[in-house]
């Protein structure tokens, strides 16, 4: 056992640092630390600069753009990207569909998508979720019928997230009703352009528009957008849930935010002292510090089993998962309570307007809004409900 | 001590219930909140005929001669419905600044008005760099002849942007953060010299920051004595504590109502979700949350008009903590346990957690009252030791 990074891993974290430090623009910095929602524009700006360097898709094959570091570089990687305040590659390109495409699909598909995904030509979302499957996902409805060498879909999906912004779907349909509810599914990849694709906001409580329904009637996808075989798209999505293992837990994230809640903690008065020392609201980030450390650890043991060619199914994902999302909605709290009184006005129409005119302090703004989205951590991806239920069954044979 | 209602009391409480229960569905709501003032005037004028806006003044000021315990039933109601009226803004702040610290001539001539529904207050006291600390005032007050001079600047005032009055505090001397010194005026909300930047709030209810440049204010509209208001504000802000309380608690019943009805409907797995006993579990913690936290509002109407007070100041401050803990438990578990649904405007139970956030920071969050309270030596006195 060696505790310790090695002077190779402590010399690409300099080098990762240094990139991040000279090329991530300072505008989509700025919205970043002031927690503002990032334009299409910035998210692929961004993404494109990392393709240039090499680090599109780090996760992915070296055939076909990733960087072929281990679990580790991947987590210091991601770290690094975090502290600069960089924003999150888009995970339905980048971790969801594109390592799909790379395990499952044929050469014409990898070809046709595998360079658009890494460099945003085009934007994927995710169809998976249904107003009646949520949690129990195997439920979905979304019926796929094959006639020719088209599937015809009709249905509903709910929570598709950027599905406004997107040009494809990779989706889950209902193949066959034959058997167990996982064995009738399939993978297929949907243009959003199609005929008979309609796309609906749902706004969330931070008033904003990131999610949507979508529904599909009648809607033609040429069966050669079917990824891997026919009704085995259970275990294909199974397989992308295992790959951002990683970087789940989002470590990194929560640091970035607790460094600018001390910062923020310094600049507010509270009772004629800096807010920074009050004693009550020391102890409070200590204590995050001290949880956020111990997860950064427990992620650091998963990843470095992960570099030697652990299981994909470490239930200690579970963990990462759980805690990390707790952390990230503990930090979002420890905002909104510097923020105090200027958390409460509705800064949508300003920060719409795009004037720079806010109600109080800049940064204050955003900091309710944060609060309430980053409520669903702990509902998508897995509830946390659910979380405990795998390690129940899988780590605790309950 | 008996925690029955009186029969006057009952009717009150039927006769908000019976309005909100028939004006008030999430959907009507809407309406309102699109309406130029984001409330319904028509609304306002039903809460003056039924006698509601003047629940806490006494029969010779117009009112219903009520005590916390009215105000407790009107305020619970007002939670449950999220109701988006200034009656927080105008009836508990602006009416109780009169009320606690105007002289009888201010009230006689004020609170009828208010009772009527005619006239629209708000209490502009709060500023950008003040936080929770009720004395730290920038806004100074300079004596002008027989009157005085305001500058300084407000901001977060409660439905401040569609008040006629209001009641500003200000330093007549000492330091920013000294408790001698203050002094609260009346002041025309379009008096020569004031500014209003109105926005909504979070919870979709509005406020404003508000200027005041130069405004003169006359020696009949000074409330109480100059220099000495610092206690009438903690009074004021007690008062709203107790009522933001007992609204909260009305918004934590509805959002324990609203979850365990979806955890009886939700379908996952073949099953109810709320067969699932960690989610059962859940939803009893909830429910004790929600009674611990009524159990504070009580305490808090018992409190409030209390004589001693350092004994009032800590009961309010207990109080608070509780409302604060319960309101984000609560809060975030109803959004939790509804799974994606709960995180969406369209849905209810979204809105009661904004508005409980809210109320977590109106008049000092739970840290602020905690350290109040430990500082103060808590509820129970040391005893003595064998
Ligand atoms: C902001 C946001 C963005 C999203 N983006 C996407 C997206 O892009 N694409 C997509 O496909 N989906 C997306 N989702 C959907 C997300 O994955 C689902 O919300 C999630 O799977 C939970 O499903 P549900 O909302 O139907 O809740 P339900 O499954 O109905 O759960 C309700 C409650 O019951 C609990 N529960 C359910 N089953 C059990 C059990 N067996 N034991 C104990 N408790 C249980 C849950 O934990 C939860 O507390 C998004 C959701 C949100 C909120």
């Amino acid at each position: 056992m060696d505790l310790r990074f090695t002077s190779e891993e402590i010399a690409f974290r300099a080098e990762v640092r240094d990139f991040f430090e000279s090329n991530l623009p300072p505008d989509i910095r700025r919205k970043q630390v002031l927690g503002q929602r990032l334009a299409k524009e910035d998210i692929v700006n961004w993404q494109r600069i990392l393709n240039k360097k090499g680090w599109a898709c780090p996760l992915w094959p070296v055939e076909y753009g990733g960087t072929g570091w281990d679990a580790v570089r991947y987590f210091i990687f991601k770290e690094e990207s975090y502290r600069a305040y960089a924003p999150d590659a888009l995970s339905h390109n980048i971790t969801q569909s594109g390592p799909v495409i790379c395990a499952f699909g044929t050469p014409e598909q990898k070809e046709f998508f595998l360079p658009k995904l890494r460099n945003m030509d085009i934007w994927m979302c995710q169809g998976f979720s249904e107003p009646g499957s949520g949690s129990d996902l195997a439920s979905l409805k979304t019926r796929a019928v094959r006639e020719g060498d088209h599937y015809i879909i009709n249905g509903q999906k709910l929570w598709t997230t950027n599905g406004h912004r997107a040009d494809w779907m990779y989706g889950l349909v209902r193949t066959s009703t034959d058997g167990k509810k996982q064995a009738g599914i399939s993978y297929l990849l949907i243009d959003m352009k199609s005929p008979g694709v309609q796309v609906r906001p749902v706004v969330t409580l931070d008033n904003d528009h990131h999610t949507n329904e979508t529904f599909f009637e009648n809607v033609k996808v040429p069966v050669s957008n079917l990824i891997g075989e026919e009704n085995k798209g259970w275990s294909i999505a199974k397989f992308a849930l295992g790959n951002e293992r990683a970087g789940i837990a989002k470590v990194g994230l929560s640091k970035a935010r607790l460094a600018l809640v001390k910062a923020l903690a310094q600049r507010v008065e509270a009772d004629g002292r800096p807010l920074a020392e009050s004693p009550r609201f020391r102890e409070k980030m200590a204590l995050i510090e001290t949880e956020l450390k111990a997860l950064e650890i427990t992620n650091m043991m998963v990843v470095a089993a992960m570099a030697k060619g652990g299981s994909k199914q470490d239930p200690r994902t579970s963990v990462l998962k759980l805690k990390g999302s707790e952390l990230q909605q503990a930090t979002t709290e420890l905002m909104l309570e510097v923020a105090g009184p200027h958390a409460m006005a509705n800064q949508h129409e300003f920060l719409e307007a795009r004037t720079g005119e806010t109600v109080g302090p800049d940064w204050a703004g955003t900091s309710s809004p944060n609060y309430y989205f980053n409520r669903a951590v702990s509902i998508f991806g897995g509830s946390s409900e659910i979380q405990h239920n795998i390690v129940a069954k899988a780590v605790l044979g309950l | 001590m008996d925690f029955d209602l009186s029969e006057e009391q009952r009717m009150l409480k039927e006769s908000v219930d019976r309005l909100l229960e028939d004006r008030y569905s999430f959907e009507q709501r809407k309406t309102y909140t699109r309406a130029a003032d984001g409330w319904s005037r028509e609304l306002w004028k039903q809460y003056a005929d039924l006698g509601l806006l003047g629940v806490p003044f006494s029969q010779d000021h117009g009112g219903f001669g009520g005590g916390p315990v009215e105000t407790m039933i009107l305020m619970e109601a007002f939670g449950k419905a999220l109701v988006l009226e200034p009656y927080f803004a105008t009836v508990i702040l602006f009416g109780g600044a009169v009320k606690i610290a105007g002289s009888e001539a201010q009230k006689a001539d004020l609170l009828p008005k208010v009772a009527e529904g005619k006239l629209l207050g708000a209490f502009a006291h709060s500023e950008r760099d003040s936080r929770y600390d009720l004395a730290d005032v920038k806004t100074t007050a300079k004596k002008d002849g027989t009157g005085w001079v305001l500058d300084g600047e407000k901001t977060v005032v409660i439905h401040g942007d569609c008040a006629d009055k209001l009641v500003v505090s200000a330093r007549v001397s000492g330091g920013q953060r000294d408790k001698d010194g203050l002094a609260l005026f009346l002041v025309d909300a379009k008096a020569p010299g004031v500014t209003r930047k109105g926005y909504p709030t979070q919870d979709s209810l509005r406020a404003a920051d508000i200027t005041l440049k130069g405004v003169k204010v006359a020696a009949s509209d000074v409330l109480g004595e100059p220099g000495k208001a610092y206690a009438a504000i903690e009074k004021i802000a007690q008062s709203a504590i107790q009522a933001l309380s007992a609204e909260a608690v009305g918004g934590m019943q509805e959002m324990l109502d609203i979850t365990v009805e979806y955890l009886k409907t939700r379908q996952q797995f073949g099953v109810p979700i709320g067969s699932f006993q960690a989610l059962q579990h859940r939803a009893v913690d909830m429910l004790v949350a929600t009674e611990q936290a009524r159990s504070m509002a009580m305490f808090a109407a018992m409190m409030v008009d209390e004589k001693d007070a350092e004994e009032r100041a800590k009961a309010i401050s207990a109080c608070k903590v509780h409302i604060g803990k319960s309101g984000r438990y609560v809060g975030q578990q109803s959004i939790q346990l509804h799974g994606g649904i709960g995180m969406t405007l369209e849905y209810k139970v979204g809105h009661y957690f904004i508005r409980s956030t809210m109320i977590e920071i109106l008049f000092g969050d739970t840290d602020h009252h905690l350290a109040a309270l430990a500082r103060a030596g808590g509820l129970i006195p040391a005893g003595t030791t064998a």
